[in-house]
C-alpha cells in the first residue's frame, strides 16, 4: 500500500492567498506564528522528555564525573581535587575484582537459565489451552513481588544450618551446602531470587513476540508434516530473535546492576565475609553509604558505567550481525542495499548522459 | 542535586521568609507576640530497634505539653538509620531528634558543629564516660546518652544442668568469676559432657573482650589506625579462635540462623547486655530455661548504648531540645528500661528504688535491675573509639565469620584483615 504525502496546507498559508482586504501585517505574523509552529512544535513536544533527563539524568551523570576527582565530604558538600587517585584505589581493591566476579558470575547464572525457561514457558502458554489469560497473567505474579519480600522469603530457604533447603538435603543424608560461606553456592541461591522474579516478566515479551508470528507458516508446516518441535525450532525461534536481542540487553543492564538481592541475602548487607557474593553496585553502596567516602564510589560508579557502555557495544556487534536480514524485505544487508542503491544512481546517470563519477 | 543550588534556594527562602516575617510584624502592630511556648509543634524522633518508646510513654509528654504532637518514626536496623543519618546531616530530612549507636558516634563527631549542643547544666546527668566520649574538641556534648549495655552473662540452665554443670544463677556467677580462660574451661567441660556448642560466635566473643581493651584500633591521641599492630588485639583474636574451634555454634550474629538458635539450644550462653534480653525473650519466646548470671569475664563490659541528637538546622531546635531532655530525664529512662531493657546511663536512675527492684519474668524472675547496675559498677575501661572503628570493627568480625564458616584458617583471615584495614583512611 502507498500513501501519497502532500505538504500540509496551513491556515496561514491560505490566509496569505486569500482576498487582500485583510491587513497584511497580521498576516505576516500570523504566517511567521504558523512558520514557528511547524518548525518548533515539534520539538516542545519532544521536550519534556530530554528536559527531564538533563535535569535527572545527565546532571547527576556529570556531577558523579566531578566528584570522583575529589576526595569529597558528601555532608559538607565540599572536597578537594585529587586527580585520579580514586581510580587508582577503587581498581587496586582486591574488593572491586571479587565484585566483578560476582557481577559477571551472577549475571550468567541469572540470565541463561531464565531466558530458556522463559522461552520454554511461553512456548507452552503460546498453545491452546484453558483459562489462557489465567494462565499468563499467573506467571507474572512473582514480578509483583517485592524484591524484599522475595529475599525474605528465599534467605529462610537458603539458611546455612536451619534452611529448608539444607534441612531437605540432610533428610536424604547429604551435607548441607554452605550458602553463606561459599562463593559459587551464594551466587546460585541470589540468581534463583533473581529468576523468581523475573522470568515471568520476560515470558511475557516472548509470548506477545510469539503470537505475532502469523499463522500461516504453521499451518503450511503442518501441511509440509512437520511436527511440534520442528516448527519450534524453524519458525518461533528465529521469529522471535529481535525480541530476545531485546530481552538479552534489558536483562544484561538489570544483571550488571544487581543490587537489590545481594543486599538482602544476609543481615549485614555488605556482601559477606569474604566478598563471596559482593556486586559492583553493592560496592559502590558500601563505599558510599558505609564508609562515606562519596569519591571513591563516585570513582566506581564511572567504572560501571563505563564497563556497561563496553558490554552495550558487545551486545549492539553481536545483535547487528544477528539480525542483519531483519526488517528489510529482499534479504539483503544494508551494505548490500547502499551499494545496489549506488548502482541504481550510476546506472540512471549514465542513462540520461551525465559522466559519471569514479 | 546540587547542593550549592539548593543551599542557595534554601538560604534565598530563608531571607525572603525571614523579611515576611519582619514585614509581618511591623505592620501587625500591637498584635500577639511573637515565639512563645503555645504554638503548635510536630515533633519526629527517629529511633531504631527498640528503645521503648511506646505510645503510651510518649503520650505522657503531649499530656504535659498540649501544644506538642509526637511522630515517632522506629528503623528495623541500626544500620539503616546510620545510613540515612549521614545522607540528610547537615542538609534537611533528618528526624528533629535523631538517635545514634555509640559505634558511630565517632563518625558523628567530625560533624559535631552541625548538631545542636546539649545546655551546659544537664551534663552532670550522666556518667562520665557517657559523656566524655560525644563531647567534642570544643567542649560541646552532642548526644543525650540514653541508653549503656553493660554485659552480663546469660546461659540455659537446663542444658547447664544435662550437661552437669551449676545451673543456679548465682552458682554460676560464681563458677565464672575470674577471666576469660575461665569462660573458656566451663566451655571446655560442657562441650565435653553434650558435644554441643558453648556459644553462639567467636564475634560476640570478640566484641566483649575487645570492649574491655583502651585503645583497641586507634590512637587516642593522633588517631592513627594501630589495630594490626596492637598485640592485645592479636592476642584475643587468637584466643577467640581457639576457644571457637570446638565450643561456638558458628551463628553470624544477627542472623536468621542466630536467632534460631536462641530457640533451639544451639548454644548455652550468650553475652549478654540489657537490650539482649528482649532480643532473647522475642525470638526465643517458649523457651524456659535461660536464666542471667550477675557476671562477665574479665570484669565489666560495654557492649553497645545510643544517644539522641539535635540536628542544629531543624524547624524546632529548642522545643526538640526539651524533649530530648526530657526523653533521657532519669525518670524516663526507668520506664524505658522497664518496657524493653535500655539500661540508663543516668547517675540518679542508676539509684532509682524502681529501677532496682525491678525483674524480669520470663528470666526466672531475675533481679535485672540490681543485677546490671552491678553489671554498670564493674565498668571500668571506657575503649577508645575514633573515626575508623566502625570499619575496622566490621571488617574484624568479617574475618572471624571467615574462620567460623571454614572460608579460610585463621592466618589467612588475618592477613586478609591486615590489608584491609591498610587500605582504609
Amino acid at each position: 500500500m502507498t500513501t501519497t504525502l502532500q505538504p500540509p496546507v496551513t491556515p496561514a498559508a491560505s490566509a496569505a492567498d486569500g482576498p487582500p482586504a485583510r491587513s497584511p501585517r497580521r498576516v505576516g505574523f500570523g504566517s511567521k506564528l504558523s512558520a514557528w509552529d511547524l518548525k518548533l512544535s515539534p520539538y516542545l513536544y519532544i521536550s519534556p522528555f530530554f528536559l527531564l533527563f538533563i535535569v535527572t539524568g545527565l546532571f547527576p551523570i556529570l556531577y558523579t564525573g566531578v566528584i570522583s576527582f575529589m576526595d569529597w565530604d558528601q555532608i559538607r558538600g565540599s572536597g578537594t581535587f585529587v586527580g585520579f587517585d580514586q581510580y587508582a584505589y577503587v581498581l587496586s581493591q582486591p574488593a572491586f575484582w571479587d565484585a566483578l566476579r560476582n557481577t559477571f558470575s551472577i549475571f550468567v547464572l541469572s540470565t541463561v537459565p531464565q531466558l530458556l525457561l522463559a522461552v520454554f514457558i511461553a512456548a507452552m502458554l503460546d498453545q491452546n489451552i484453558r483459562a489462557k489469560t489465567l494462565w499468563r497473567m499467573g506467571v507474572l505474579v512473582p514480578y509483583v513481588m517485592a524484591p524484599v519480600a522475595v529475599a525474605l522469603i528465599f534467605s529462610n530457604m537458603f539458611g546455612d544450618q536451619y534452611g529448608i533447603i539444607n534441612t531437605l538435603l540432610g533428610r536424604i543424608g547429604l551435607p548441607g551446602v554452605g550458602w553463606h560461606s561459599d562463593a559459587f553456592a551464594s551466587h546460585i541461591a541470589i540468581a534463583t531470587m533473581v529468576n523468581f522474579r523475573w522470568t515471568g516478566y520476560n515470558t511475557l515479551i516472548l509470548l506477545a513476540a510469539m503470537q505475532a508470528v502469523p499463522r500461516e507458516y504453521y499451518e503450511a508446516a503442518t501441511v509440509d508434516g512437520a511436527g511440534k518441535i520442528r516448527q519450534f525450532f524453524s519458525i518461533t525461534l528465529p521469529s522471535l530473535k529481535p525480541t530476545l536481542i531485546f530481552v538479552i540487553i534489558t536483562s544484561t543492564i538489570g544483571g550488571l546492576q544487581i543490587f537489590d538481592e545481594p543486599r538482602m541475602f544476609d543481615q549485614s548487607g555488605t556482601g559477606g565475609s569474604d566478598n563471596q557474593w559482593l556486586t559492583i553496585s553493592l560496592y559502590l553502596y558500601n563505599l558510599g553509604w558505609g564508609e562515606w567516602n562519596f569519591g571513591r564510589a563516585a570513582a566506581l560508579a564511572w567504572i560501571l558505567f563505563l564497563i556497561i557502555l563496553a558490554i552495550g557495544a558487545v551486545n549492539l556487534f553481536i545483535s547487528r550481525s544477528l539480525v542483519r536480514d531483519e526488517g528489510s524485505r529482499d534479504g539483503l544487508s544494508r551494505a548490500q542495499r547502499r551499494a545496489a542503491a549506488r548502482a541504481a544512481k550510476q546506472r540512471l546517470a549514465e542513462s540520461t548522459g551525465k559522466v559519471a563519477r569514479s | 542535586m546540587n547542593s550549592r543550588a539548593l543551599r542557595r534556594t534554601a538560604l534565598i527562602a530563608a531571607v525572603a521568609s525571614t523579611s515576611a516575617l519582619v514585614l509581618a510584624g511591623c505592620s501587625g502592630g500591637g498584635g500577639t507576640a511573637a515565639g512563645g511556648g503555645d504554638e503548635e509543634v510536630t515533633l519526629t524522633v527517629a529511633t531504631f530497634n527498640d528503645f521503648g518508646y511506646t505510645d503510651e510513654l510518649l503520650n505522657a509528654y503531649t499530656a504535659e505539653h498540649p501544644n506538642v504532637k509526637i511522630v515517632h518514626n522506629r528503623a528495623a536496623k541500626s544500620n539503616d538509620a546510620r545510613a540515612n543519618y549521614f545522607q540528610k546531616l547537615g542538609k534537611s530530612g533528618l528526624a528533629d531528634i535523631e538517635a545514634i549507636e555509640v559505634d558511630w558516634l565517632p563518625e558523628v563527631m567530625k560533624y559535631s558543629d552541625l548538631l545542636a549542643p546539649v545546655p551546659q547544666d544537664l551534663q552532670s546527668r550522666w556518667l562520665d564516660w557517657k559523656v566524655k566520649a560525644a563531647t567534642d574538641a570544643s567542649g560541646n556534648l552532642i548526644g543525650y546518652g540514653t541508653d549503656i549495655g553493660p554485659e552480663a552473662i546469660c546461659y540455659r540452665a537446663d542444658l547447664f544442668e544435662a550437661a552437669g554443670l551449676p545451673s543456679d544463677p548465682a552458682e554460676v556467677a560464681a563458677a565464672l568469676e575470674g577471666d576469660w580462660s575461665t569462660y573458656f574451661e566451663m566451655g571446655d567441660k560442657y562441650v565435653a559432657a553434650t558435644g554441643k556448642p558453648f556459644f553462639d560466635s567467636a564475634g560476640s566473643v570478640y566484641q566483649g573482650m575487645i570492649n574491655q581493651v583502651e585503645a583497641a584500633y586507634e590512637n587516642p591521641d593522633s588517631g592513627e589506625i594501630t589495630a594490626t599492630t596492637n598485640p592485645d588485639v592479636k592476642k584475643i583474636y587468637g584466643m577467640t579462635l581457639d576457644a571457637a574451634k570446638t565450643q561456638s555454634a558458628h551463628f553470624e550474629q544477627w542472623s536468621t540462623d542466630w536467632y534460631a538458635g536462641m530457640a533451639n539450644g544451639a548454644f548455652a550462653t550468650l553475652s549478654c547486655p540489657g537490650w539482649m534480653l528482649t532480643q532473647i525473650e522475642g525470638n526465643a519466646p517458649e523457651v524456659a530455661g535461660w536464666k542471667i548470671a550477675d557476671t562477665f569475664p574479665n570484669g565489666g563490659g560495654n557492649w553497645g548504648g545510643s544517644y539522641l541528637t539535635v540536628p542544629g538546622n531543624g524547624a524546632h531546635v529548642a522545643e526538640a531540645q526539651a524533649l530530648a531532655d526530657w526523653l533521657t530525664s532519669p525518670e524516663q529512662q526507668v520506664k524505658f528500661f522497664q518496657q524493653a531493657g535500655t539500661f540508663p546511663s543516668q547517675v540518679d536512675a542508676l539509684k532509682a528504688p524502681e529501677l532496682l527492684a525491678s525483674t524480669n519474668a520470663y528470666f526466672g524472675d531475675a533481679p535485672i535491675g540490681e543485677i546490671f547496675t552491678k553489671r554498670a559498677e564493674a565498668v571500668s575501661v571506657t575503649p577508645f573509639k575514633g573515626e575508623y572503628y566502625f570499619q575496622v570493627n566490621d571488617a574484624m568480625q568479617k574475618a572471624l565469620t571467615r574462620v567460623e564458616s571454614n572460608t579460610q584458617d585463621a592466618q589467612t583471615s588475618w592477613d586478609q584483615w591486615v590489608s584491609q584495614v591498610d587500605a582504609i583512611g
